[in-house]
């Protein structure tokens, strides 16, 4: 099954990465060629297989509920684009 | 200076023949006078890494010093450093000055290593050719026409040149084993969880691990003893007694029995790169080793079950560059969502973008089933394969990289063959098992050739020992590139 431009454009907006045409045509034939490489897998039967989402058998930690962490907002904040107050700043989202 | 071991340099240190100070100049001279042709540094501070040597000379004067004060180690440019530019490779960190460090890289500050600067590689990692990356390729000293491997290429050129005693790198499908191999010199993957994750910039979190990269497999483990910690604050870190990785070193190998499995001795690998590792595995039965066939039947399959899981992971891990908190933001926007998409258009390389492509997809309503849970269980299919194969023989061994070092360009626009580089070293990632790469020889064209050695869980100090035993015997770890002195 190979991916149409059109699911290359829809991929790409779920993802939040603008694309122009020209680029969108070129991912999509290298896209396909890596989906051709995919479909390797689907011969395999594996009804009886459980998925592995980790490398180790291991369990989730837990800790007491206390606070670890010191506040350092300013210092994060002294990387990003735009502040103000101890705000990010972004485009007007609601009118 | 620059061709000793940090083993030796530590001893050295200690009977202070040099001191730290003097160490790092020389290597930041070098690095100075070589840094443009390999392109393998982003970062150097020569002023930082100095007062950090200075610290280091007075520890050592107090007595407090450890094996790895005042020793330069290179930084990939994927572990935060506090106040050192951290870019992963990427325009989207291009303006990134980390707020904090790393884990490993506060234990390397906690042991009084120096650090020497921060290392090329591909953008965010993905890639085997480090030719991703925002700053431009790296190229390889070996052959400055031909790729050093990648993701870790920065770092693996820099040792493999003498700017660095040593150096980290991160392994998600090879990054570490196969610029390693490449490159002429060691690297290790240790098991996944024993190298903890806090402030190494996220790629795909169940594949993902950072290791060590120096000249000697008695430089790795040193390195080792100071990566390998628990750390309360990477959720899947190792609870675990302390290990000293060079324990096991000075032991014979008599009776060791290496795994041969035969997916990795079929057709598929260049002749010169077999011929060096057939050699290889001769010698290690001089050394007392047996061989036993083992086979990894789903092995063919671990390049496309990669293809999901990583990328699916990584779409989901690089949807934290938004334009907002840190980074890069578009300078032009209409909107929010405008911000994010041109932010993230403009942010991240061709290869990145289309792994996050790939990624949604593969998650995408309709296509999770038939394509990520899928790899899941197909994972599970060759994570089991190692443990019938383990069952048979202590480790593992083949080739590290189908060939030796590529050309520049030659894969760049084919995907699929840059991918198809790493059959070899992705299993191991995805059975969370440690894999290491040594140098074995040299092809016909004189670049180097990587000897794989893959373990059990926990087994690094088995593979060290097998690695340097062999080290003792051959002198290919001590090959240098003509032309760097």
């Amino acid at each position: 099954m190979a991916l149409k431009l059109d699911d290359v454009k829809r991929v790409a907006h779920l993802a939040r990465v603008a694309i122009d045409e020209a680029e969108a045509q070129a991912v999509l034939s290298q896209i396909n060629d890596v989906f051709k490489l995919i479909a390797e897998m689907q011969a395999v039967d594996t009804r009886e297989v459980a998925p592995m989402s980790h490398a180790l058998d291991v369990v989730q930690r837990l800790r007491e509920d206390t606070v670890t962490e010191a506040d350092q907002h300013a210092l994060f904040q002294s990387v990003a684009p735009q502040v103000e107050g101890g705000l990010y700043l972004v485009p007007k989202v609601i009118e | 200076m620059h061709n000793a071991t940090i083993k030796s340099l530590s001893v050295d240190l200690a009977a202070r023949k040099v001191s730290s100070v003097e160490l790092t100049r020389h290597f930041l001279k070098r690095i100075n006078a070589l840094k443009d042709r390999y392109n393998c540094f982003i970062t150097v501070d020569e002023a930082t890494s100095l007062e950090q040597a200075k610290a280091a000379d007075a520890l050592r004067a107090t007595g407090r010093g450890q094996p790895l004060t005042g020793i330069p180690i290179a930084q990939k440019d994927i572990f935060c450093s506090k106040g050192w530019l951290t870019t992963c490779g990427s325009r989207m960190l291009s303006n990134f000055v980390a707020p904090y460090d790393a884990h490993v890289i506060e234990r390397f500050n906690s042991a009084g290593a120096v650090n020497i600067g921060k290392t090329n590689m591909d953008e965010f990692a993905m890639g085997s050719s480090s030719e991703t990356s925002y700053y431009g390729p790296v190229r390889n000293p070996w052959n400055t026409e031909t790729v050093p491997g990648g993701s870790s290429g920065g770092s693996a050129a820099a040792v493999a040149a003498r700017l660095t005693p040593g150096a980290t790198g991160t392994d998600t499908g090879g990054s570490i084993r196969q610029p390693a191999a490449l490159s002429g010199i060691c690297g290790l993957k240790p098991t996944y969880g024993l190298v903890s994750r806090y402030g190494m910039i996220a790629f795909a979190s169940s594949l993902d691990q950072g290791g060590p990269m120096a000249r000697t497999a008695e430089d790795l483990a040193l390195l080792m003893n100071v990566m390998a910690d628990f750390d309360t604050r990477d959720s899947t870190s190792l609870e675990r007694e302390r290990e000293d990785y060079t324990r096991e070193l000075a032991k014979p190998l008599t009776g060791m029995r290496i795994g041969l499995p035969k997916e990795f001795f079929a057709a598929g690998a260049a002749a010169g790169v077999m011929k060096a590792v057939d050699v290889a595995i001769a010698q290690y039965r001089k050394l007392g080793c047996e061989t036993v066939e083992v086979s990894l039947p789903n092995m063919k399959l671990s390049v496309p079950v990669y293809y999901v899981l990583a990328p699916a992971e990584a779409s989901s891990n690089l949807a934290r560059y938004d334009g907002v908190r840190y980074g890069y933001r578009a300078p032009e926007y209409t909107d929010l969502t405008d911000l994010y998409k041109k932010t993230r258009g403009q942010g991240f390389g061709a290869e990145v973008k289309r792994r996050i492509l790939i990624g949604t997809y593969v998650l995408s309503h309709g296509y999770y089933d038939a394509y990520y849970i899928q790899a899941q269980k197909i994972r599970r299919l060759i994570a089991r394969d190692f443990t019938e194969a383990f069952k048979r023989c202590d480790v593992i061994m083949g080739p590290t990289s189908p060939t030796t070092a590529f050309r520049l360009g030659e894969k760049v626009a084919d995907p699929v063959q840059m991918y198809l580089n790493d059959i070899y070293t992705i299993p191991a990632n995805l059975a969370g098992l440690p894999g290491m790469s040594i140098p074995c020889g040299f092809d016909e064209k004189n670049l180097p050739v990587g000897l794989q050695i893959v373990g059990n869980y926990f087994a690094e100090a088995k593979m060290l020992q097998a690695a340097h035993q062999y080290q003792l015997a051959t002198d290919w770890h001590q090959r240098m590139p003509a032309g760097i002195d």
